[in-house]
């Protein structure tokens, strides 16, 4: 019994638990509003698993709020609030697609130098945030909140700009061939490719249907690399210091304000790399007139509240949202299902994530009333 | 380390899952004739092409017992994703709603040469591969329509056109229009100036207004907008002006029921009807364009018109006829309209 305490006692295991008091409850509102609830949910489970493909499409989908889930964890635990991630994700979608498109060199170069590009200008925002933030005291979500609107406006200038508009279409020209980070890009459409694949199903279905590209595993690393950062590291330390407490780290001879800026940076940096990673690995190549938020940033939010703001957690907080989405849009087509319903089932799952916190204290609880009852 | 094992263990699990699937009791199901559309990021709610769209494709599923089913597009990366998942399900045609989804089903169909695609409000002219359908509006006569009742209306001789961005498709409304001006003009016997500005954008409603109202202040009395979200703002300046503005793809004048003269309506429900019908008959679509005007009844002006004077309601409804069959051709980029302008004869 102790032992089981223990165990409901451990992260994995209250998110575990959260999961699945999510999908119980979406299958009740699935049962009230009038779908099969047991065949909903083996349709969500056939649309993410049934089909290599469909894997694919779950980990394409899932690299820009994994990005955008590290970069909110990651502001998170150096104590600021990174609400402003889809403006740092739409920024860098925007130079990444102007770099783009200007420049046309070999694939070895012009590959780092748009990414570069993108991850620049989100940095650039992220840090525009810390140093208002550290510099006049105003506080990161005003100015983020603001600044994400300020950022959907420039996209749709430059979206609309004579130099980039593409005629006849929502949006810009898609960056040139040089720029792509597919795999197998050029392979796959020529001659040569669709014969071999033609032979192969599985390959065909995965590189020839889906835009499989490196950003995943980009985004592994990524992961990796601020959890090094943050765990690993005097500066992380630092960082994770002011967060927890911003005087204490002060009275210990911490610049607070420096550490509030770089944090910043590396957070915009990281929704940086999310757009960067789209524009160069997923269709259609370029920036649309926005007339609302596409939601990458914000899905961010949730992603890094799933993972309770662990990097590695990211990743598979982002694996399951994304395939919550991707399964979401498939119930829609099996079933007819309104999107509005989806959607309440993704919040759903992801209100009892945030209650997560509960389960440790009902287990603490039990702990001591047995205690209480061996004395 | 250990969460690095951990990782690539819980990477190589889901991998090792693929294939897995489990029964949902929909296999067994009947093979219908199955439609199927994909919705730009308006989503099906759009009280505009979408929802045009799909009122269509479920009233001919009612009408022949087909299936017909839609998938939304919450970003602009789904469009790929949500085509290609069209094309496993046995569709037996696929449509992707507005020309934002042009590149996705040309790839689509190049890379599943069995399945028979249609893309609403676009076309690949010439190059229009075998399996894909492209649906076109021929909006100037529309246009045409609503600039003759233009020119009918105007008290001050001087009417206004306000575009989106320049392009074929707001050329079809801006030299449709011009040439029914003209026409109304000739039929008056006056001259009638006409003033036209883009917005150079779709969205941008401040601007749209801003334009409309110095045309207003100029002496326009009547301004038509093909400009999408831009023009709700022109449509807001003939509300604040009390003058008239003209309303374009849907019936707009829920926006403002006493200025709103009349619009150009665009009904895409219609064209996903007829061209979904002929796929069921086994009719080959594909491999062309398939235009829509006033003889398919895809557009036009509302049926009611109260702004509209009645006896200018009673020319405008002959002259759709007239469209219809044939005997008026409105012009729908400037060639065309230069040749219109010269060899128009106007029998009072």
């Amino acid at each position: 019994m102790t032992r089981m305490l223990k165990i409901l006692k451990k992260p994995v295991t209250c998110m575990l638990i959260a999961i699945f008091c999510g999908f119980v409850v979406s299958a009740l509102i699935l049962f009230a509003t009038g779908y099969n609830p047991t065949q909903s949910l083996a349709i969500m489970f056939n649309a993410v698993f049934s089909r290599p493909k469909f894997i694919t499409n779950v980990i394409i989908k899932s690299t820009p709020i994994i990005l955008t889930g590290l970069s909110v964890a990651f502001a998170f635990r150096t104590g600021l609030f990174n609400i402003g991630a889809e403006g740092q994700y739409i920024a860098a979608t925007i130079a990444s697609t102007v770099v783009g498109i200007s420049l046309d060199l070999h694939p070895i170069l012009q590959i780092p130098i748009v990414i570069l590009s993108g991850v620049l200008v989100g940095a650039l925002w992220g840090a525009f945030i810390g140093f208002l933030k550290a510099k006049f005291g105003i506080h990161e979500v005003i100015t983020s909140i603001m600044l994400n609107w300020t950022t959907l406006y420039l996209n749709n200038y430059v979206a609309n700009s004579a130099r980039f508009h593409k005629p006849e279409s929502d949006g810009t020209y898609p960056i040139n061939d040089s720029g792509l980070t597919m795999i197998l890009y050029n392979w796959k459409f020529s001659e040569e490719g669709r014969s071999f694949l033609k032979n192969n199903q599985t390959l065909n279905d995965i590189l020839l249907k889906t835009d499989l590209n490196i950003g995943f595993i980009v985004a592994i690393i990524a992961a990796i690399i601020v959890w090094v950062l943050l765990y690993k590291t005097s500066k992380g330390y630092e960082l994770r210091t002011v967060g927890l407490n911003p005087h204490a780290a002060k009275y210990a001879g911490i610049s607070v304000n420096r550490s509030i800026v770089f944090s910043m940076l590396i957070a915009g940096a990281l929704s940086g790399l999310a757009g960067a990673l789209y524009v160069t690995g997923s269709s259609s190549h370029n920036i649309h007139v926005l007339s609302m938020f596409e939601n990458n940033g914000f899905n961010g939010l949730a992603v890094a509240l799933i993972a309770s703001s662990s990097p590695i957690g990211c990743i598979f907080a982002g694996l399951m949202f994304s395939g919550l989405i991707y399964a979401g849009q498939s119930l829609q087509f099996k079933t007819g299902a309104p999107s509005e319903i989806v959607n309440i089932m993704i919040g759903t799952i992801v209100f009892f994530v945030a209650l997560t916190q509960i389960i440790p204290v009902i287990a603490d609880k039990f702990t001591r009333r047995r205690s209480e009852h061996v004395k | 380390m250990k969460r690095v094992m951990a990782l690539t263990l819980f990477l190589a699990m889901i991998i090792s899952t693929a294939g897995c699937s489990i029964k949902t009791g929909l296999e067994d199901e009947e093979k219908k004739f199955t439609v199927a559309m994909v919705t730009d990021t308006g989503g099906v709610n759009d009280q505009s092409f979408n929802s045009s769209a799909w009122e269509g494709m479920s009233k001919f599923a009612e009408n022949t017992g087909s299936k017909a089913r839609y998938i939304e597009s919450s970003q602009a990366s789904d469009y790929l994703v949500n085509i290609d998942r069209l094309a496993d399900e046995n569709c037996d045609l696929i449509w992707g709603i507005g020309f934002a989804l042009s590149d996705v089903v040309q790839r689509a169909a190049k890379t599943n040469p069995e399945l028979n695609y249609a893309i609403a409000d676009y076309s690949f002219g010439d190059k229009t591969p075998e399996n894909i359908t492209g649906v076109f509006f021929r909006a100037e006569e529309s246009a045409f329509v609503v600039g003759f009742i233009a020119g009918m209306t105007t008290k001050t001789d001087s009417v206004g056109f306000v575009g989106g961005i320049k392009g074929s498709v707001i050329d079809q409304f801006e030299y449709g229009y011009r040439a029914g001006v003209v026409y109304a003009s000739k039929l008056r016997g006056k001259s009638i100036n006409i003033r036209v500005q883009y917005a150079e954008s779709f969205s941008d409603a401040a601007k749209g207004k801003a334009i409309a109202s110095l045309m207003y202040s100029n002496g326009c009395d009547v301004v038509l907008h093909a400009a999408g979200g831009a023009g709700v703002g022109v449509i807001e300046a003939a509300k604040e002006a009390g003058k008239f503005a003209i309303g374009a793809d849907l019936d707009q004048s829920y926006l403002a029921p006493n200025n709103v003269l009349t619009s150009a309506m665009k009904n895409v429900g219609k064209a996903v009807e007829i061209v979904s019908t002929k796929a069921l008959s086994g009719e080959k679509t594909g491999g062309k364009d398939l235009s829509f005007g006033i003889k398919e009844d895809c557009v036009g002006i509302p049926d009611e018109n109260p702004n509209v004077a009645p006896d200018v309601v009673q020319k405008a409804k002959e002259l759709e006829e007239k469209i219809g069959s044939g005997e008026i051709k409105p012009p729908n980029n400037l060639e065309s309209y230069n040749e219109f302008i010269k060899a128009i004869n106007v029998k009072k």
